[in-house]
């Protein structure tokens, strides 16, 4: 079913590899705005399929599509199969136990449980023992990031909102990394919720001291893993966070489904969000009880081909090798780095080094708003992100309304990246501010 | 390039020097715009002069790119001295010409610069920039005393 890439190396893919990938993914051979071949640069908002991906969903859909765990016919079984048989390949690829995966429609769903499985366990009624640990009222603390998503960040301004707990954050270094030294956690601190990798400065956080300080003061970690999980290899189980959260559409995989990682032990524990079929253990009229997790999450009949398809993506991550990845991605980012900063009025938001940090590299260049930029861009066939990014503390955190935001994957090439250069510099020259 | 399309010279002229802009005072109302997509920003104040019912001033501040910037500055050249049945005609139209996808032909006797937008409205992602200020003159001017005989514009607000 896929294609083996057998040449990459931990030290990246040759150009014959990455030709050979993007010759999986369709989309890539398009060409935009006058028959300009596609440089597709936006990876971090989300990513391109390749045929494998496309092909599992279409033949599940073809051969096997029946709603999952209900149903005693034939397509059901397979069905739910096929369904299992992603869960269980997807928690391999991120070191999870297949019950500890639970399948949402994307990551702000994931956090979105979480908090609202927090927030039902404050309301401290009808509650088992084990789920009073979760328990949040006034003087509690959770704590997030300047860096965060907004989907990292909403979700506790509410959960806050709701129960009376105080939200808490640490600052941004001037490098556009978290600054451990700014924030002390205490006692009341429940939780603490943070992105792997930013998707905007593209900082790699310090997971392991995260965990060790919140750890330390008995609160739960919760990491935002979007753009790590795509880019690079990650253990949950030894990076030894609480949750984790990350999304299909940014992994080479479908829209509408994400995972949220639990620890076996808080799945157990943490109440429902979501309630209805599927979820439950028994139902009468006065009450009901729980199915065990996965399952006491996945109210309703859940997504099917998008699930298989994830699957699929992970196959083939898998089989090109994350190192590779992550290696073929850092010399992208190097490269970028290096011919970014060599123009004149063009300043990077985030660390200038290539060390501890992913490939979103975010920008700002004298004179030219970030939307106008991007028009030049696009005029070329380079298609990046304008914006906040759904980072808009962060930019105030810089003084700055928008950057321009460049973000690779496995498929992109260093052509690609001298093209992104070319059109900065295209676009100093149209609007003359060089 | 298609893009020359798009910032005509005469949008870059207004975006290199805008004209009327700067907060300033007496004014009736103000209002402040964001586009939460971008993070963009205006702030506008209308003074009216109630008795000739007529636009006497625009002023503004903005944050953001050269199209929302260069549409304020045409906003301001077209609209004040304007009675405001005249102003919510242009308004209308400019309306009318950046979301119509390409397809509305500018009447430029009623736009003038305004024109030069046409462009824009081919790039569905950039008419949310061409009409920011616009929304915002429109909603301030909501917070006057002035009546408006003319029929409200038509689309939501962008």
């Amino acid at each position: 079913m896929t294609t083996v890439h057998g040449t990459g190396t931990t030290a990246g893919l040759d150009a014959a590899a990455v030709a050979r990938i993007r010759a999986d993914f369709p989309i890539l051979g398009r060409t935009v705005r006058e028959e300009k071949p596609l440089v597709y640069l936006d990876s971090g908002a989300t990513s391109q399929r390749p045929r494998q991906v496309l092909d599992a969903e279409r033949t599940f859909l073809e051969r096997h599509n029946a709603a999952v765990h209900r149903g005693a016919h034939q397509l059901a079984e397979e069905a739910t199969d096929a369904y299992e048989s992603a869960r269980s390949r997807i928690a391999a690829f991120v070191g999870a136990g297949e019950d500890e995966v639970v399948f949402v429609k994307n990551a702000t769903e994931g956090i979105n449980l979480v908090a609202y499985g927090v927030g039902n366990a404050s309301v401290r009624t009808g509650l088992d023992a084990a789920s009073e640990r979760f328990a949040l009222g006034p003087g509690d603390e959770v704590v997030v990031t300047e860096l965060e998503h907004h989907a990292n960040l909403v979700p506790w301004q509410e959960l806050c909102r709701r129960t009376g707990a105080t939200l808490r954050w640490y600052a941004v270094t001037d490098e556009g990394r978290i600054d451990l030294d700014s924030l002390e956690l205490s006692d009341r601190t429940k939780i603490v919720a943070f992105t792997h990798q930013s998707n905007v400065t593209g900082a790699v956080a310090p997971v392991a001291q995260l965990v060790e300080q919140a750890r330390a003061v008995g609160a739960l970690t919760v990491l935002d893993a979007c753009q790590s999980v795509p880019h690079m290899p990650v253990d949950l189980a030894a990076l030894g966070v609480d949750f984790a959260v990350f999304s299909g559409h940014k992994m080479l995989g479908p829209s509408g489904v994400g995972v949220l990682y639990g620890r076996r032990e808080l799945l157990e524990a943490l109440p429902p969000f979501l309630t209805g079929g599927s979820m439950i253990e028994l139902v009468r009229m006065e009450g009901s009880t729980y199915a065990p997790p996965p399952q006491k999450f996945e109210a309703g009949v859940p997504m099917t081909s998008q699930a298989v398809g994830l699957g699929a993506a992970v196959d083939y991550l898998g089989q090109i090798g994350m190192d590779t990845v992550a290696a073929h991605e850092a010399t992208l980012t190097a490269a970028a780095l290096e011919q970014l900063c060599a123009i004149d009025g063009l300043t990077v938001v985030g660390p200038p080094g290539a060390e501890l940090r992913g490939g979103a590299v975010s920008f700002v260049v004298d004179g030219i708003h970030a939307h106008d930029l991007s028009q030049v861009l696009d005029d070329r066939g380079v298609a990046i992100r304008v914006g906040h990014h759904c980072a808009w503390p962060l930019h105030r955190r810089f003084g700055i309304v928008a950057t321009a935001r460049a973000s690779f994957a496995v498929y992109n090439t260093t052509e690609e990246v001298e093209a992104l250069a070319d059109g900065v510099r295209a676009a100093q020259k149209f609007f003359g501010t060089v | 390039m298609q893009i020359q399309q798009m910032y005509q010279e005469l949008i870059l002229d207004h975006y290199r020097d805008p004209h009327g802009s700067g907060l300033r005072e007496p004014y009736d109302a103000e209002s402040h715009h964001v586009n939460p997509t971008c993070g963009d920003e205006v702030t506008l104040r209308v003074k009216v002069d109630t008795a000739a019912g007529a636009i006497a001033d625009v002023s503004y501040e903005t944050l953001g790119c050269s199209i929302s910037q260069a549409s304020v500055s045409v906003l301001h050249d077209l609209l004040v001295g304007k009675s405001i049945d005249e102003a919510w005609r242009i308004l209308g139209s400019f309306q009318e010409m950046a979301q119509g996808r390409g397809q509305v032909e500018p009447d430029e006797e009623v736009l003038g610069d305004g024109v030069a937008f046409a462009g824009v409205a081919r790039y569905p992602a950039r008419v949310k920039c061409a009409l920011l200020g616009w929304m915002a003159f429109k909603d301030a001017v909501s917070r006057t005393d002035l009546t408006i005989d003319m029929p409200d514009t038509e689309g939501s607000p962008a």
